[in-house]
């Protein structure tokens, strides 16, 4: 099969049937990696030999009959995530040098099912980002026109899935890291239910809102590799402790009686006109399959920008605290004294986005403004939570798109913070609420990729991946690839 | 809401970042702009609300059972350490 | 002008735990630099810290015993700075939901009145690392096994009016934390440090004076001496025409002064807010009232049943309850006596005392237990010896650990009581000294030491002093 026909489930299927070894499989998306790397940039650290080696191991388990269902399918891992024994860097100058000791949660999950580690992708420095263009390692390129951007913070992620470099790729999510790129890129995106997914070992930006998910091609693949990444970890404190379902087993129920919301202030006027097309397009399509909408209202959510940006920076100040030049990433030279160790170490291994996050959050907190920033904020939190609460007390799930716009030119929206910020208009309200999350292609605009953004109420991945998939039988936006890369 | 350059001077100080010559009026500017946008927020009807400080109401901390679980790794643990001498991290005399 | 003084304390108590607050790392002393410091400590990219159960009960039992408000619900915050010995750049702490609220301790000062000090709060947060300067010029050595220890924070009203009220406040917390066994007290090894807060006033006036703070003090006699310097320095500072700076300062032992920290350029804006990576610490009455049937009898409710029971003086209570290894031993010895429960009391307090200071050992390590002494006091109240040759056989139990009755038999040591002996020996003495008979008949009454002091030194000190004192007055009377 090819590569851009593969999905992990038939990836997955070819393995067991023994069409193909993982060897030969991983093999293959190396080469195509290799191929694609000068002109998106969309991996850090490529894992060769490791890669042959766990894929070598794969079809030994396969062999002696202990394969399991994801046995040897190749996968990436956003470079946010620990692994260890490999350069773990987020991105960023701070951690060029940095190989992690230990694995995160989310890598040891995937390991344990069997997939082979092909390398770590790109990202927005420290998942600061909404185009992959704040990256130490250069920006990652759009493969519909690499002259766009792939969205961010997970921009690698998308662009390896899209270009079908790497089958599937893990990705987090904290404003819509997941789900921007996702739609940026003509590919699907799942950011789950906060605490649904271990946080031990991913570099943490906001700690209240980060999130671990999937980049993949399909509904149904996201469904196959959520539930090996999911689950209680005593390890990570808000990690909650309620029961994994078979994402799969559901994926294929009807849609009649399902209920969607479409969240009036979605549909505002930053979204381009053409986009909203895709979308209504899109929900014909759901009502074809039976479900049945109506508009809610969540009234605060235009202030959900606004909020993140008080809440987000604020704890990204103090979790980046940590980056010293004492322990481990970058130090610079010869500092005079402690002081000068740490103004510089920092000032050198930041890049100008994530100095901007700290400052701001390093402000909203200080005497004097923590009152009238960061819990105003954290009340108007409570107000958005409040509004999806009340949507999802007359709806199933809520409708919408991901992106105010497609994809945009690299360099494009780099000299006003707020332009860059006012990308995650849509998504950011589910981060706030701890909503699970998903971007889906839709259709495309001047030849860009369109998302359609579902939202459901905690742990309604299963319902949300239902509703994903039957619209992906329903159509092929999903599998469409860039002529370059078909 | 304008901020000036001794409040990011201040701010730059507080959380231990050196900026040039150069960027101070960059970050005066974009900060600016930052809390002239989350200013917004003063409008948001919030009285009698709580802050939330965490995305699933409801949840306690959990326990944890009080074992040693930790063998010593310092080896491993310390090949990433800029500058150690004899186990100990080495920065510039700190004084007290 | 008549000043009075102010002072309020932060005692920081290291729990004694198994393993950290926030990590399995081991928390025991003395182990090689970074030995103990695992990547949670470490303050590495991705880790989380999760919450130690032991350290709420211990938070718990100390609330209790306190009399205190413990919170049901309790919020950890994040005290944001840098410095090299605090890893993740902030420490995990408690702000404005600490676990215990609003307690009080009862202390006792040297004219014998108890004073309540009040405790406004006490919260649990995690240690820091430690620096070292030795072997290393112009460089500090960062050693992270202490950082994640437990500590209790216990804060004091201002209510201590002098060095001794503090000190004796911090006795008995030190007391307290050891009788329930949460932490063990070792001030050598920084297991137990006090900051104090002092500020004086114009005696009368209400308002408090400007405070310095004085860190770290982890001895009883630095505390008393810092905070003497400091009201000193205060005042004159104030006398001359100066002001007093709001700021942190430390105590010089060598110099005997405190000094301003160098380090502290400027006010420290620890930009406090609710941790994200920890939930909220809610207890259930269950597990409050578990800890409650849990407590141990405490240095308090000891001391009083020790002066009811065993009918002793508040003092002595007092001193036996300092630790409740010493309760337990003084109880044992009085049981096995059975009797003279006072005396049994000076026995503790006084000989047994002087050689444990002596060899400096704790009373857990003590040359002769309980038994050994209950078996020497026994001999005393059967008059088989008197009380000043006990003082000698206790000194060769010490030194040999063999039991009283061994000694007493190896030196015959035996108390004579044999009315016809001891007056055979007196009549000998008074026999040897007419002269000072016939003074002491004459109305000489100071010479009847004398003749006490020649029949022991004829009887080699072992006739019973009470029958001597009774046949001799007889005699002498003629």
């Amino acid at each position: 099969m090819s590569a851009p026909a593969a999905t992990v489930a038939a990836l997955a299927r070819g393995l067991a049937a023994k069409e193909f070894s993982s060897v030969e499989l991983t093999r293959s998306y190396l080469d195509r990696i290799q191929a694609a790397q000068p002109g998106l940039n969309a991996f850090i650290t490529v894992t060769a030999e490791a890669a042959l080696a766990e894929a070598a191991a794969a079809d030994a388990a396969r062999s002696a009959g202990t394969a399991g269902a994801l046995t040897g399918v190749p996968l990436a891992h956003k470079d946010i995530f620990c692994t260890e024994g490999v350069l773990t860097t987020c991105g960023s100058k701070m951690l060029a040098n940095f190989v992690s000791p230990y694995d995160a949660a989310v890598v040891s999950g995937l390991r344990q099912a069997g997939t082979v580690m092909l390398g770590k992708l790109n990202m927005d420095e420290f998942a600061m980002g909404s185009s992959n263009e704040t990256s130490h390692f250069g920006p990652v390129r759009n493969p519909w026109d690499t002259a766009m951007v792939p969205g961010g913070s997970s921009g690698g992620s998308a662009a390896a899935v899209a270009a079908r470099i790497v089958p599937a790729a893990t990705a987090t999510d904290t404003g819509g890291s997941i789900r921007q790129p996702a739609a940026l890129c003509g590919v699907t995106g799942i950011k789950p239910t906060y605490g649904r997914v271990s946080r031990y070992g991913m570099i943490a930006f906001a700690s209240s809102l980060d999130q671990a998910g999937l980049i993949t091609v399909s509904a149904e693949d996201a469904a196959l590799l959520l539930g090996p990444m999911s689950g209680f970890d005593p390890k990570d404190s808000t990690s909650v402790e309620s029961p994994v379902p078979d994402y799969t087993r559901t994926l294929g129920d009807s849609l009649e009686g399902l209920t969607i919301g479409i969240v009036k202030e979605f549909f505002d006027k930053g979204l381009d006109a053409e986009c909203e097309s895709r979308i209504r397009d899109a929900m014909r399509v759901y009502e074809k399959l039976g479900a049945k909408f109506r508009e809610v209202s969540c009234p605060n959510l235009p202030l959900s920008v606004p909020t993140y940006y008080v809440v987000a920076p604020a704890e990204c100040s103090s979790n980046l605290a940590r980056f010293d030049g004492v322990r481990f990433g970058y130090r610079c030279e010869s500092p005079k004294n402690l002081t000068d160790l740490y103004m510089r170490s920092r000032g050198e291994g930041f890049g100008a986005e994530v100095k901007r996050r700290i400052m701001t959050g390093t402000y909203v907190l200080s005497a004097g403004y923590y009152d009238a920033y960061y819990l105003k904020a954290q009340r108007v939190r409570q107000l958005i939570s409040a509004d999806f609460a009340r949507a999802f007390g007359e709806v199933d799930l809520l409708i919408g798109p991901t992106s105010p716009t497609p994809a945009f030119a690299i360099g494009a929206k780099c000299d006003d913070p707020i332009t860059m910020y006012l990308n995650d208009i849509y998504t950011i309200g589910a981060n706030l609420a701890g909503l699970p999350g998903m971007s889906l292609p839709c259709g495309f605009v001047g030849g860009l990729p369109v998302g359609l953004q579902l939202i459901g109420p905690h742990f309604s991945e299963a319902r949300m991946l239902n509703a994903a998939h039957r619209y992906q039988l329903e159509t092929d936006w999903h599998l469409q690839v860039p002529a370059a890369f078909a | 809401m304008s901020l000036t350059r001794a409040d990011i001077e201040n701010i730059a100080r507080l959380a231990r970042l050196q900026l040039t010559e150069a960027e101070i009026p960059v970050y005066v500017d974009s900060l600016s702009r930052i809390f002239a946008f989350v200013g917004e927020l003063d409008q948001a009807p919030t009285a009698g609300i709580s802050p939330m400080a965490h995305p699933l109401p409801g949840l306690a901390q959990r326990l944890r059972a009080d074992v040693v679980s930790e063998t010593d790794h310092r080896d491993r643990y310390q090949q990433n350490a800029p500058k150690v001498e004899a186990g100990l991290y080495v920065v510039p005399k700190v004084i007290e | 002008m008549e000043w009075e003084t102010v002072i309020g304390l932060e005692i920081h108590a290291q729990l004694a735990t198994r393993s950290k607050i926030f990590s399995g790392s081991a928390t025991a002393y003395g182990a090689a630099p970074n030995t103990q410091a695992n990547l949670v400590d470490l303050g590495y990219p991705g880790v989380l810290p999760v919450l130690n159960a032991e350290a709420v009960r211990m938070a718990v039992r100390f609330g209790l015993s306190i009399g205190a408000k413990v919170a049901p619900r309790s919020v950890f915050a994040r005290k944001n700075y840098f410095y090299p010995d605090l890893p993740k750049g902030y420490q995990i702490s408690q702000y404005e939901l600490p676990i215990v609220a609003e307690g009080s301790i009862d202390i006792v000062l040297d004219d014998g009145t108890r004073k309540r000090v009040g405790i406004t709060r006490a919260h649990l947060e995690e240690d820091a690392g430690k620096s070292l300067h030795e072997g290393l010029p112009g460089h500090s050595g960062i050693d992270l096994n202490r950082a994640g220890t437990p500590l209790i924070e216990i804060v004091s009203e201002p209510d201590l009016r002098s060095a001794k009220e503090a000190v004796a406040y911090m006795k008995k917390i030190h007391t307290l934390v050891r009788y329930l066994e949460i932490c063990d007290g070792n001030m050598q090894e920084g297991s137990f440090r006090c900051d104090a807060n002092v500020s004086v006033r114009p005696k009368g006036q209400e308002k408090f004076g400007t405070r310095a703070e004085i860190k770290n003090l982890n001895s009883f006699r630095f505390v008393e001496k810092a905070i003497n310097y400091e009201i000193e320095r205060q005042i004159e500072l104030i006398e001359s025409g100066g002001k007093v700076v709001q700021e942190t300062r430390l105590y010089d032992p060598d110099k005997g002064e405190t000094r301003s920290m160098r380090s502290k350029e400027e006010a420290n804006d620890y930009r406090y807010f609710p941790d994200p990576d920890l939930l909220p610490v809610v207890l259930e009455d269950e597990l409050i009232e578990k800890v409650r049937a849990s407590l141990p009898e405490l240095p308090d409710e000891k001391a009083a049943r020790f002066a009811r029971d065993y009918g002793l003086p508040e003092y002595d209570a007092g001193v036996l309850t300092a630790s409740r290894e010493l309760g337990a031993y003084y109880e044992d010895v009085a049981a096995r006596v059975g009797s003279e429960p006072k005396l049994c009391a000076n026995w503790v307090m006084g000989d047994l005392a002087a050689f444990l200071n002596k060899d400096g050992l704790e009373i857990g390590e003590s040359k002769v237990d309980a038994a050994a002494l209950a078996g020497l006091v026994t001999r005393i109240v059967d008059n088989t010896i008197s009380g000043k040759i006990a003082k000698d056989v206790f000194e060769a139990m010490w030194a040999s650990g063999e039991s009283a009755d061994a000694i007493i038999e190896q030196k015959g040591l035996r108390q004579i009581t044999d009315t016809g002996a001891i007056e055979k020996a007196i009549d000998d003495v008074m026999a040897k000294n007419p002269g000072q008979l016939a003074d002491y008949r004459s109305g000489k009454d100071k010479l009847f030491g004398f003749f006490v002091g020649q029949v022991m030194k004829a009887t080699g000190g072992k006739a019973n002093p009470a029958q001597l004192n009774d046949l001799l007055k007889k005699k002498l009377a003629g």
